[in-house]
Parts: C-alpha cells; structure tokens; sequence
C-alpha cells in the first residue's frame, strides 16, 4: 500500500461507521417525513403543524436557546478566564467546574426537581428559615414561567462545563508573547481580555457555540423532568409522536424541522465567526 | 504466544457458555410490571426457581410493540412468551399459539376470563395472568370534611366536588389529586369513570350533553385539584408526602402507601354517577407467539405462572390480583387487604358498569389516549370551551376509529362489526 491511498484506508472504518449509523438513517428518517401511503405527500408536516402543541413546543425551545446559550457563554468565559489564570488548584477547580458533564440529563433534570418540587429541598429551607408558612408550588401549570426558569436554572448548571472544555483548551492555544506585548502597552486586564483573548478564541468560539446551540435545541429530558407536559418542547413532542402516538411519518417531518432550525444556526456561526481572510493564530 | 492463543480459546469459550445459558432461558416480554421495583421484584420473588431460568423484559408500550412488530414480520425472534394487557394481546391474535394444551391441573382460572382469552376465536389465545383495577384512596385526616350524610363507599361526583371545596377551603389549599404527569394514567379516569358514570358509554357518546354534564363536573373537581397533579405519575407518592389527601390511581401505583403509612389511609370505589358506578378492569394475560425458539418451554413458564404460589408472589410484587382461585395467605400486607376491599366494592356495586379497556385499536391506542388527554388539557387546564373541544376532539376520535376499523367495546352498544362510530 502506497503513501498515496494509506490515509484514505485510515479513514475508511471511521467513514463507514458513519455511513451507517449516521446517514442510511438520516435518509431514512427524510424519506419517512416526505412519504405517506401514497407516495411524496406533505400530509405529515400538515399534521405535525395543526397539533395544537406544536408552535408552544417550537416557542418553548427557541426561547430556551435564546435565553440559556448566551447566559452559559458568559458564564463560560468567566470561569474559563477563572481556570487558566489560576496558579494552584487549577485541577481541582476544573474538576469542580465539570462534575455536572458526567450526569446524565434526566438525572440533572431529577435533582433540580427533587429541589423545586412541593416537598422539596427549597420549600423544606425557606420553611425552616421561616420565609413561608405553607410550601409553595413552584412547578405549577398555573405558573409555567417558573418552570421555564427552572428549566433554564437546571441547563446552566448542567450544560455550561461543555462550553467551558472547549474555551479552556482554546485559551491554552493563545500565546503569551500578545499578553506580555499587550500589558507593555498599558493595557489593563479588561482590556487584555476583549482585545487578545476573545479575537484568538474565535475557533474556539464557534465550535462551542455550534456545539452547545444544536444540543440546546434538543433539550428534552430536563423539560421533561421538571415540567411534565406543561412544557412542550421539540423532541419531547417527536418522542410523543413516534412512542405514544406510533405516526412515524408526523415524527420525522418534526426531526426535519428541528434539522432545518440547527442548520441555520450553524451557517450563522459559521459566517459571523469566521476567521478573517490572511488572519493567524 | 501460547500464553496468548491459551487466553483466547478460553475467552471463546467461555462465551459459548454463557451464551448457551442465555438461550436456555425463556424470554419473558412485558408490557405490565413495568416500574424498576416491581420488575425487580418479579425478577426476585416470581420466576426465580424456573427451571432454566427466565429473562423478564418489561417494556414500556413503544418498545414493546416495535419489538413484536419485526419478530412478526421476520417470521422468526427470541421471545418466548409476551405478557401484555387484554387489548394488547388482541391485535396479535393470530401470532399467537393454542393454549388448550397446557394443562393446568387442579388451577382453576375464572371462566370469564378464560372466554376473554379466547379473543374471539375458538383456540385459547392467551391465558389470564392478573388483573387489577382503578379505586380512590384517601388520608384520614380527609374524612372528617366528608359532606354530611355522605358514604364514603357509596359517594356521587357532586359529593366529591363538595368534599373538595370543604377541604381546600379549611385547609387553605387544594387537597384533591389525580395522576396527570407524562407517564400518569389520567387517561383511564376520563375512559373508565367519569364519562361512562355520566354517559354510559366510552366512545359513542363522547359529544353528547351528558359528557358536556360530565366535564362540566370535572372542571369544577379540577378547581380543588392541586396544580402539581400535571407532575404526577404516581399517586402514592403525593399521598405519601401530604401533598394530596384524596387521589384517584390503578391500584399498583397506591400500594406503597399503604406499606409505608398502613394507618394514615383508607381505599374506597371511584364515585358514581347518573348512569351507575362505572369502572375499568384491567385483565392481563400471557401468550406465546408462533415464532418461539421452544413452545413446549414456554409453554411451561406459563403454566408456572398460573401455579398459586406464583399467583400469591405475583400479587406481591406488582399488587395485581389473582386470576384463580389461588387460595390467599392469611397474613397480606396491609396494601393488598385495603386495595382488595376497595377493588371488591367497586366489582360488586348493584349498580356496576364496567368499561373495558379499548381493543381492537392495533398500535393506535397511543392516539385514542391522547385524545382524551387533550381533552382534559384544553378544558381544565386552557379553559377552552367545552361543547367547542368536544366537538374537535370527537372528530379525531371518529377519524381514529374509521382508520383502525374497531367496533364498539363494553360500555358501547354492539357496532356488529362496524366501526365505532361517534355520535
């Protein structure tokens, strides 16, 4: 085997695997969406979109991107800048800061109920402080801005170590020599932070964002777990939809929805992110 | 590298063995005994000293369906007997192996239960396994606020709203509760108690001016219901915990009440309404499908199962109750003995109606659920009006059973072979 043809056969097991586990099922689950009994029909997404759960679900899951993926970016930079700059303990911290990555997101989801909940952990303290007489119920139907911030609450301690990884081992990447050449020229921290860090953490940047953006999209078992059904989001509705309800076809025009939606956002960061022509690191 | 060809001959070989032990095992495919400590528990205490061992699968209705789905289709699979509820097992009929030759010897299967097995033809189809019901428990400390002269064994739903409005007001918050989380059987309540008590019926009559009466009732029982119920999966723990003083559930999701707290609570029979005290009972059955690596094996696993000292531990583990005459130890748990009372009243009321679980549905049972999920959601918790839902929602219905063809089932009028239409 020559030079020439051996990192193709390298990448070949990886390639098929893909292949198979990825794409013949994408074309499956495409072609379940578009055909119905009779050939190509557009009945299914007629379905999905007269279901009067679908646009609360469609609203609920933009809205919780909209409102938990920037906060998590903050958060994330604020505790990455926190790591790299530490001297001691830097492990321990970083293993504090990525304990939640190790729980599943059902299990994530159940600990915040067992805190939220009517007998929980947050009505037991505030009626042992002497806050409230009475629990209060906090994940009620009634209130379902409080489950929507509940659910925010519980995504931002579960899902910001992902981002945090990702923009540590990009901030390892910048060179001292722009930091030392920065503070030679009066640059405070701030400063420092906005004009060197954050222009060489672009990459980094767009890989998180598109990462953590398409898995905020899929946020289904926290939603789950603290709201029930009050909170309808996109894959809670396709798992409804294809174990409830068994319409496959109603099931996979929602997963091409929530594709179209993820595309979007990821030629969005692709673009805004770029790094610039002739730049680099 | 002898060393190493010596590791590996025994790694394959030890493999085989397993894997021959695995094969010796009956695949015992589920839809009921689902909850981890019950199928733990049936694991433990039920099909443990099967000789040749048992693999119980529980499954929830998706999984459990699919699975079916393509060993049929494949003509050839794994599982060796399939335990699934009456209507589950009927769209299966015709996978399904004659079980008139097992022979049960001195265990005697109720009769009707053993016609119901037949699912319409002449070869027994499944033998009964369990059967359960749906009652309404209540903490102690409830009672004192019961309406006056009402009997808790004999209440009507208006005395129910009165019950609730009395504890809501003089305890200062919603007492009620009903299983309307996700995986709560909500569902069952609108099918087989609330719309028959008030129709007489569970599909035909979905938009008549009785059901209209029915809902009207419930948004009225809703408004002493408390909120967190659209959390609730499983009543005993809400009941457990104080949050709830009166709840509604299928009895195998009670009965840890009753283990924990046996003093603090009390079951009785759903209430009634103006057409009788309906209820659903649940019948659930074990087949085995042609396809079976070995019949004769499963065959004997379900025999096993019928055997009293399965029935009892059976009763045990899932608080599902005999289907013969399996002769009862004297000493139950404190769970089994209230359930059981209650269960007993609510068969046995002059007035009785039983509303059977749907059949015939295939894998659309999800769909009809659905719909009275939606109903309830957008009456009680949208407060959209209720002639305007019913309307919508009963077009589904009748859409849902032109599609599947289904006749009419027990509360209905007999369709005779047509599918059940809504009025």
């Amino acid at each position: 085997m020559n030079q020439k043809t051996l990192p193709y056969l390298l990448l070949l097991p990886a390639t098929l695997f893909l292949l198979v586990f990825f794409v013949y099922p994408f074309i499956q689950v495409a072609v379940q969406a578009f055909v119905g009994p009779s050939g190509f029909t557009l009945d299914h997404f007629q379905t999905m979109a007269r279901n009067f759960r679908f646009w609360p679900s469609v609203r609920n899951t933009i809205l919780l991107a909209v409102v938990v993926v920037p906060l998590q970016l903050v958060m994330a930079l604020a505790m990455a800048s926190t790591v790299s700059n530490l001297k001691t303990a830097r492990s321990a911290i970083l293993y504090i800061f990525t304990i939640p990555l190790g729980l599943s997101d059902l299990a994530a989801g159940i600990i915040w109920l067992a805190i939220f909940e009517q007998s929980g952990f947050l009505n037991s303290m505030l009626t042992s402080l002497g806050v409230i007489n009475k629990p209060i119920l906090f994940l009620s139907y009634q209130n379902s801005w409080v489950i929507f911030l509940a659910v925010v609450l519980a995504e931002l301690w579960r899902a910001t170590a992902i981002v945090m990884v990702i923009l540590v081992s990009g901030m390892g990447l910048i060179p001292k020599e722009y930091y030392e050449a920065a503070e030679v020229f009066g640059a405070g921290p701030w400063k420092r932070f906005v004009k060197v860090t954050l222009p060489m953490l672009r990459p980094s940047l767009q890989t998180a964002l598109i990462l953590r953006t398409i898995a905020a999209f899929e946020v289904f078992a926290v939603a789950q777990a603290l709201g029930g059904t009050t909170l309808p989001v996109l894959v809670g509705q396709i798992y409804d939809w294809q174990f409830n309800q068994r319409e496959t076809g109603v099931a996979a025009a929602m997963a091409i929805v929530v594709l179209i939606i993820s595309i979007g956002c990821t030629l969005f960061f692709l673009r805004v992110l770029r790094t610039p022509k002739g730049a680099t690191i | 590298m002898k060393k190493l060809i010596a590791t590996l001959a025994g790694a394959a070989l030890m493999t085989m063995v397993t894997a021959q032990m695995a094969e010796a095992q009956v695949l015992f495919w589920s839809n009921q005994a689902a909850p981890v400590e019950e199928a733990q528990k049936v694991r433990d205490t039920v099909v443990k000293n099967f000789p040749g061992g048992v693999d119980f699968e529980p499954q929830d209705p998706g999984p459990f369906i699919t699975r079916i789905q393509a060993e049929e289709q494949a003509g050839k699979g794994t599982i060796g007997v399939i335990g699934g509820l009456h209507g589950d097992l009927a769209n299966f009929a015709n996978d399904f192996v004659d079980l008139s030759d097992v022979d049960l010897g001195s265990v005697k299967p109720s009769p009707a239960f053993m016609q119901l097995g037949k699912l319409g033809t002449t070869e027994q189809k499944y033998l009964p396994w369990m059967q359960a019901n749906y009652v309404m428990v209540a903490n102690k400390q409830a009672l004192q606020y019961l309406p006056q002269g009402a009997d808790i064994n004999n209440l009507t739903y208006d005395q129910l709203v009165e019950w609730g409005k009395t504890m809501a007001d003089k305890t200062g918050s919603p007492k009620l509760g009903f299983p309307a989380g996700p995986k709560g059987l909500m569902h069952r309540f609108f099918q087989g108690f609330l719309l028959p008590a008030y129709t007489g019926s569970e599909v035909t009559k979905f938009r008549s001016d009785d059901a209209v009466k029915a809902w009207t009732t419930f948004k009225e029982l809703w408004q002493y219901t408390n909120p967190a119920s659209t959390n609730y999966d499983f009543m005993q723990e809400p009941l457990l915990t104080g949050d709830v003083w009166v709840a509604f559930d299928h009895i195998a999701r009670l009965g840890t009440a009753f283990d924990q707290k046996p003093n603090d609570f009390v079951a009785f029979p759903a209430p009634k309404g103006p057409k009788g005290h309906a209820f659903m009972p649940v019948l659930a059955g074990l087949a085995v499908p042609k396809w079976a690596p070995d019949v004769a094996k499963s065959k004997e696993l379900v025999k096993y199962m019928l055997q009293p000292e399965q029935q009892v531990a059976t009763l045990m583990a899932t608080t599902f109750f005999p289907v013969t005459d399996a002769k009862l130890p004297d000493s139950l748990p404190a769970s089994i003995k209230a359930l059981g009372a209650a269960v007993a009243a609510e068969t046995s009321a002059p007035d009785a109606l039983p509303a059977l679980l749907p059949v015939g549905l295939g894998d659309k049972g999800g769909q009809f659920n659905q719909v009275y999920i939606d109903t309830f959601q957008r009456i009680a918790l949208n407060g959209e009006d209720i002639k305007t839902v019913l309307a919508s929602e009963g077009d589904t219905l009748n859409q849902l059973m032109q599609t599947t063809k289904a006749p009419c089932w027990l509360p209905d009028a007999d369709s005779k072979g047509q599918p059940c239409p809504v009025d």
